[in-house]
């Protein structure tokens, strides 16, 4: 398989009053066309960190970002963000939200009419077909999402970047939406990383999955290949062995870093001597090598 | 007698909402109530007014004061009779001269009355609203400059701290002469009293506006402005179809506070510039001193406070009409 996006040795600081903070060190991942990704991690681990400098909404302090060849210096269509708080314009309809998309990406290559097909037919994917003339204050959570999907794929991406794109949702909308999601997955075969807090989401969903430590200096902890058969059923998953196995991987990773003192999650400025260490700590975990090998 | 039966018969003609316990209620929070303060209040005004001895009289009361809007009103009513029988004599004369000698070019002379009551009103509220539409263009782009640049906003910032608490009165012999000194064609298209009105609303009600519009601007969502860095809008695109919508709700805000700061102000700088509008017309009955002044004086006070109302109500609409944010309280 080749190498769609390329993470390459990224390291994020940023400037406070008490001197730089280090937000990731040396993160590391190599994602293949098609791949549906999820980054999984305690709050304040970094991950958004990770989404947004893939997005180009941050610039890496060292390392950087190749997407299909070509390093990521600034936002652009071809990586389209799914916000965790949908950021639909609250003053368009859900059709002209996704129609502003539209007519940046495509406004020079396609016409009027293609262009409006096209808008329909991404609202009609997510089932929004219904409502697309509706403002974002007159629908749903779980709609405007939908909507906010419907946008980022309009725009065709390359890479879909979703930063816990369900996490504001309740719980049944939520499983909803993941179908959806694996639905539209399989017809369009694209590129994913997602963000999530979710282990049942991360494991019905990805590929594979990418554990990060604790911050400061997160980077990647483990990564899991989750071998499912696709399409993959909720109900059915719920008591099969392999899936149960790997949500507990997951579980575990998570427990054990929530419970590792040395690891600090909180008051990051404070245990700044500490964070050179902790990441060389990390470094050197067999866990690291996982990532080589699956790159 | 008849005429009230009339009445009471089309009253009942018309299908009244149900009198139910919440029809009841908005009736009285709406109607009653209101009409209650202002009862309360015309009683402890004429009880108050009773007691008021001044130079020119007692102080009106509600009495008067109707009074004085009817004849006020009359006083106009005569000078447009006056008006166009001058301009109707003035017709007759040049057809009658131009019949004696055709070459004749006749001229045409305007009518030079005293404006009446009505007249300073429309004066008023036309300068109002000049002065107003000509900060507003100056606002709400600098607002908009200044709520995207962090930069200019630390540099503009304490000038308009500055310049916000200053009083139209301070101005106004400023810019009476600048007008004098910069606006002296022969032929001037519009008065120079006009202009220092103008002109000492617009510096005065810029500040509001310019200061709601850069919160507006630089509170945006962050996220907003993250879409549109990822759709890559030009800087036009982006203000156009981002900055501008995401802050009207608050660019309207500024407005409405600068309209009422406007509309105070221009009569403060009529009074004291002897510009025409109401402003001048309660000088001029304060000089004036009759019997009457006092209770013209009143009811110019009385519309001055019903236009303010309806300045403030009339941007709320426009507001509401504009605005895709519903949630604007009053």
């Amino acid at each position: 398989m080749s190498v769609l996006l390329d993470i390459s040795h990224i390291d994020m600081e940023f400037p406070t009053p008490k001197g730089s903070f280090t937000a990731l060190k040396d993160v590391n991942l190599k994602i293949s066309q098609g791949e549906f990704v999820s980054l999984i991690g305690h709050s304040g681990c970094g991950k958004s960190t990770v989404l947004n400098v893939v997005a180009g909404l941050y610039q890496a302090t060292r390392g950087g970002v190749i997407l299909n060849g070509r390093e990521v210096t600034e936002p652009g269509p071809e990586r389209a963000v799914v916000f965790q708080n949908h950021s639909l314009l609250p003053w368009l309809t859900a059709y002209e939200n996704v129609e502003l998309a539209v007519r940046q990406v495509f406004g020079k290559s396609r016409s009027k009419t293609e262009m409006r097909e096209w808008i329909e037919h991404n609202l009609n994917l997510v089932h929004m077909g219904h409502a697309m003339h509706k403002r974002p204050a007159e629908i749903s959570g779980g709609m405007k999402q939908r909507v906010g999907i419907a946008r980022a794929l309009a725009m065709q991406p390359k890479v879909l970047l979703m930063d816990e794109p369900f996490g504001a949702l309740d719980a049944l909308t939520r499983a909803h939406m993941q179908d959806s999601l694996m639905e539209i997955q399989a017809e369009l075969n694209n590129t994913v990383i997602m963000i999530t807090h979710d282990v049942d989401e991360a494991v019905l969903l990805s590929d594979r999955i990418v554990m990060m430590t604790n911050g400061p200096a997160a980077t990647i902890g483990e990564i899991l290949d989750v071998n499912l058969e696709r399409p993959r059923h909720r109900l059915e998953l719920a008591d099969d062995a392999l899936y149960n196995q790997y949500r507990a991987r997951v579980l575990k990773f998570l427990h054990e870093r929530h419970s590792q003192p040395d690891v600090p999650a909180t008051k990051p400025v404070e245990n700044k001597p500490d964070a050179p260490q902790t990441a060389s700590a990390e470094h050197s975990r067999p866990a690291v090598e996982t990532v080589e090998d699956a790159a | 007698m008849t005429a009230t039966t009339l009445a009471t018969e089309k009253l009942t003609g018309i299908r009244l909402p149900r009198l139910d316990s919440r029809f009841l209620g908005s009736a009285i929070k709406y109607v009653a109530l209101p009409l209650a303060g202002i009862l309360v209040f015309l009683l402890l005004w004429s009880v108050t007014a009773q007691r008021i001895d001044t130079s020119l009289g007692k102080f009106p009361g509600p009495a008067a004061v109707a009074e004085q809007f009817d004849a006020l009103y009359q006083e106009h009513q005569r000078s447009r009779e006056k008006e166009r029988a001058f301009y109707e004599r003035q017709e007759v004369r040049n057809a009658e001269r131009v019949a004696k000698d055709p070459d004749y070019v006749p001229k045409i002379r305007a009518y030079t009355g005293k404006e009446t009551f009505l007249d300073q009103i429309v004066t008023s509220l036309v300068t109002v609203m000049s002065g107003f539409l000509l900060a507003v263009a100056i606002a709400i782009p600098l607002g908009i400059a200044v709520g995207l640049s962090p930069a200019l906003n630390s540099a503009v910032n304490p000038i308009i701290q500055v310049f916000k608490p200053v009083s139209p009165l301070a101005w106004l012999p400023l810019v009476t002469m600048v007008v004098s000194a910069l606006y002296s064609t022969p032929d001037p298209v519009v008065a120079k009293s006009f202009l220092n009105s103008l002109i000492t609303v617009t510096l005065c009600c810029l500040w509001p506006m310019v200061i709601n519009t850069a919160v507006g601007v630089a509170g945006i969502d962050r996220d907003l402005v993250n879409v549109s860095k990822v759709l890559r809008l030009p800087a036009l695109k982006h203000v156009q179809k981002i900055v501008l919508p995401a802050a009207v709700p608050m660019i309207f805000t500024g407005m409405r506070l600068s309209l009422g700061v406007a509309w105070m102000v221009l009569i403060a700088a009529e009074m004291l510039a002897q510009n025409p509008g109401l402003g001048k017309f309660v000088w001029d009955e304060f000089q004036n001193g009759s019997s009457d002044s006092l209770a013209r004086i009143m009811a110019a006070v009385l519309v001055i406070g019903a236009i303010g109302f309806l300045l403030d109500r009339g941007m709320l609409a426009l507001q509401k009409l504009v605005s895709w944010d519903k949630g604007i309280s009053q």
